[in-house]
């Protein structure tokens, strides 16, 4: 391999503080470090941008209403006037994942170098099993057992039906392990092809340093090709969410 | 030995996912581009839209560029 290291190396949890509570390891890491900081970023953000009430909102308080008014209407696009029942849950997650991926895109971090919180699968699936228990027990109170009917799609003729309920069975259960390796993967492949390059800029550097800027230009153009995808695969995760919420809710089939 | 090599065989197959996702993007984005160029009118309505479909198409190019890494990472 080109590069002097591991374009993986990138994605290792460091303990910070080694904690212990009856045999599970709860120590505080990098990552819950990037998570702790994410959170209080966003309610620094949210809480400072609206601190002046303004009726003609300025610049601060414009930038954080946009934020607002652009999960409001992902919601009422995709679910309706009901939906709004539902937006602190979509703006939380929404907000967390474009935070955690932007602070991952940002090089330098407190401890070695950034760290992207969204590359841990055991993160994404965390947030994506959340997600689908919540959507699950949401259909549950609303629907009671009807929400079971959602497995039977209607006008079926019924030969069919033994092949297609197990079907709809399997695409709703393997809808947290899509969305959750969605984002990481996405993550992963991004922040290891900034990594590769950068080996590149070094080793070429290394034959004649002029060589060394081509790969430089090249992480230039994949930084931009990052921002687009760290706020976009923010934006899908927050829109799968709404579309399964409508789902339970609605229950189209 | 062997084993090794064909761990590397094997993420260079895997990466080969990224060409299906490459030829998905161009028939999404022709289609895309077409239908705003028939009824620019509709191009409002879709505006969002193609940038789900993007990420939605990506991420499973994406999934076997990450398997192929992991096998390359077990060396």
């Amino acid at each position: 391999m080109a590069s002097s290291e591991n374009p993986l190396t990138q994605f290792t949890v460091h303990k910070i503080v080694d904690l212990h509570i009856g045999g599970l390891d709860v120590s505080f890491t990098n990552a819950s470090l990037f998570m702790v900081i994410a959170a209080v970023l966003i309610t620094l953000f949210m809480v400072a941008a609206m601190r002046p009430r303004a009726i003609v909102p300025g610049r601060f308080q414009g930038s954080a209403e946009v934020f607002y008014e652009f999960i409001d209407n992902m919601l009422l696009e995709n679910i309706g006037v009901e939906g709004r029942r539902y937006f602190p849950f979509v703006f939380t997650i929404f907000m967390f994942v474009f935070f955690l991926n932007f602070l991952g895109l940002i090089p330098v971090g407190l401890t070695e170098g950034g760290f992207t919180v969204t590359s841990q699968i055991v993160v994404t699936f965390a947030l994506a099993l959340l997600v689908f228990v919540t959507v699950t027990i949401i259909g549950f109170m609303r629907h009671g057992l009807h929400f079971l009917r959602m497995f039977v799609p209607a006008g079926v003729p019924w030969p069919i039906l033994p092949i297609l309920v197990p079907i709809e069975v399997m695409s709703y259960f393997i809808r947290p392990v899509t969305l959750s390796v969605r984002l990481f993967a996405n993550m992963v492949a991004g922040h290891v092809m900034l990594a590769l390059f950068g080996g590149f800029v070094i080793s070429l550097g290394g034959v004649f340093f002029l060589l060394g800027g081509i790969p430089l230009l090249a992480i230039v153009a994949v930084i931009a090709l990052e921002l687009l995808i760290a706020a976009l695969q923010a934006y899908v995760f927050a829109m799968l969410t709404c579309i399964y919420l409508n789902d339970a809710v609605h229950m189209a089939h | 030995m062997e084993v090794a090599a064909a761990k590397l065989i094997g993420a260079g197959i895997a990466a080969v996912a990224l060409g299906g996702a490459g030829i998905g993007l161009g028939i999404f984005f022709g289609h895309y581009m077409e239908a705003a160029m028939r009824n620019p009118e509709a191009q409002n309505k879709v505006k969002i839209n193609p940038w789900v479909a993007f990420a939605l198409i990506e991420a499973l190019g994406l999934m076997g560029f990450v398997l192929s890494f992991i096998l390359i990472g077990q060396q």
